[in-house]
């Protein structure tokens, strides 16, 4: 599993680097970016799913 | 503003000036969402109110068919007084794209993580000074007291202005605010004077004396090859003054004006320090202090409402935030609300550029309050009064200590 940001969507609200700032980080700009591949264990999973519910732009993804 | 006539239903002549929206706005929008959720009023020359997350959310990202020219509901039009768009009078937010996004790329890097996280021993020290001022008193006012200092000093010091002026910024923000909802061009314009005549003494220090701050790098950025125009380096300053104070201070206000009256939520703040980030977002989205309006751009049917060119839309983001279609028990205080996609900082590309600042301000004021204070309540609820307008907070907020 992966998760990804799609940068249309993101604003920069800052949540999900706040909730789980070893999945995501952010750019110059504040906008939020995918450390690494961005492929999920299962405790991780919960972290991505946490931050995809926080996410007022809907702009968190994750794929199987 | 106290000649206006009283509104009598909200669903048809609504206004957020009016004593009863400024006292306890919530039942309003809770009864417009339930038989009508976008109000209609023909005051300020027409506007609209959705009062769904839906609609909020819809509006707020429709920058096709709505234009931020100007973001404050008033009697004027934008024609009458602002640059032409999309730059508008305070660029970013009263931009448009592709404009917009030119002009808030300028501004971003500064109000980033990074930059922004390390002002957090400059505002813990702040706060702390603070509080040594409110000293030992039984009642100490929360409000003009305490939350009201900490957002002008922090802006001082990003745009490199005197600390002593941190008074006269209050009075600013006093002018622009209460100033928009004159009916009156001329006097509107008299009363914005001593703003103007400030900004350019301080635009003009800065061209003098180049520092490091956010007014010069204003004054010396460039955008395509070529420096802001002046317009643009004191639109986007005003811009910072304004967003940036009375907001963050109404935030603050409100989370302590919370926390007086609920000694349950106090106490595990308290015991619980780690639960302050999830509690701060709890508090953005329970007491979202900023509403901010739009124009309409052509006439249409929108969310089946027949709008005019230039009726006003106020955006409340503060009643999207309490609109059970998107939240759980929408208008209950859960200080430890796991999923919470709150509307505070709005939506979309305006989402407020300050708000990594104004979440460290906030977390970081309410730690040492009750760091200091663990038990307080509030010493006169009936003497609490709240900011009318498009930003709201409470402004008096007398609070006992317990010991």
């Amino acid at each position: 599993m992966k998760v990804t940001i799609d940068a249309e969507l993101c604003q920069g609200q800052g949540r999900c680097f706040a909730i789980a700032p070893d999945l995501f980080g952010f750019d110059d700009m504040g906008n939020g970016i995918v450390i690494g591949d961005g492929t999920l264990d299962d405790s991780s999973l919960k972290l991505a799913q946490l931050a995809q519910a926080n996410c007022p732009e809907h702009a968190i993804f994750i794929e199987e | 503003m106290t000649d206006k006539k009283l509104v009598e239903d909200f669903a048809t002549d609504w206004d957020h000036t009016d004593p009863q929206w400024v006292n306890d706005p919530f039942p309003i929008w809770e009864d417009l969402r339930g038989r009508c959720p976008v109000a209609h009023t023909d005051r300020y020359g027409g506007g609209w109110f959705p009062a769904t997350h839906e609609g909020v959310s819809k509006i707020a990202k429709d920058t096709d068919n709505f234009t931020s020219r100007t973001v404050i509901v008033n009697y004027g039009r934008p024609g009458e007084d602002a640059l032409p768009a999309p730059i508008g009078v305070a660029p970013p937010i009263t931009s448009d794209p592709p404009f917009h996004s030119i002009a808030r790329r300028l501004i971003l890097p500064a109000f980033a993580p990074g930059p922004i996280n390390a002002l957090e021993p400059a505002i813990r020290e702040l706060c702390n000074r603070l509080l040594d001022n409110l000293g030992d008193h039984e009642i100490v006012n929360a409000g003009d007291e305490y939350a009201q200092f900490i957002p002008p000093a922090v802006i001082a010091k990003m745009l490199g202005f005197p600390p002593e002026d941190e008074e006269f910024f209050r009075e600013i923000i006093h002018i622009i605010i209460s100033g928009v909802d004159l009916e009156d061009e001329a006097e509107r314009i008299e009363r914005f004077a001593p703003v103007d005549e400030y900004f350019t003494k301080q635009i003009q220090d800065h061209i003098d004396n180049p520092r490091d701050d956010l007014t010069s790098y204003l004054l010396n950025v460039e955008m395509e090859g070529q420096k802001l125009s002046m317009e643009h380096v004191r639109g986007t300053i005003v811009l910072i003054l304004v967003a940036g104070i009375d907001t963050t201070w109404s935030s603050i206000g409100a989370s302590l004006w919370h926390l007086a009256q609920n000694p349950d939520d106090l106490a595990r703040l308290v015991n619980e320090p780690e639960l302050m980030p999830v509690a701060i977002e709890e508090f953005l989205r329970f007491y979202a202090p900023v509403t901010m309006a739009r124009l309409v751009k052509e006439d249409m049917d929108y969310l089946g409402c027949p709008m005019k060119k230039d009726d006003w839309i106020l955006l409340g983001f503060p009643a999207a935030n309490r609109d059970p279609a998107e939240f759980k028990d929408a208008d209950k205080f859960v200080i430890d609300r796991a999923e919470n996609r709150h509307l505070a900082f709005g939506l979309g590309i305006h989402r407020c550029a300050g708000s990594n600042l104004a979440r460290l301000e906030l977390r970081i004021a309410i730690e040492e309050f009750i760091k200091r204070y663990p038990k307080f309540e509030l010493a006169d609820a009936e003497g609490v009064t709240w900011a009318p307008g498009q930003i709201r907070g409470p402004r008096n907020l007398p609070i006992r200590v317990l010991k």
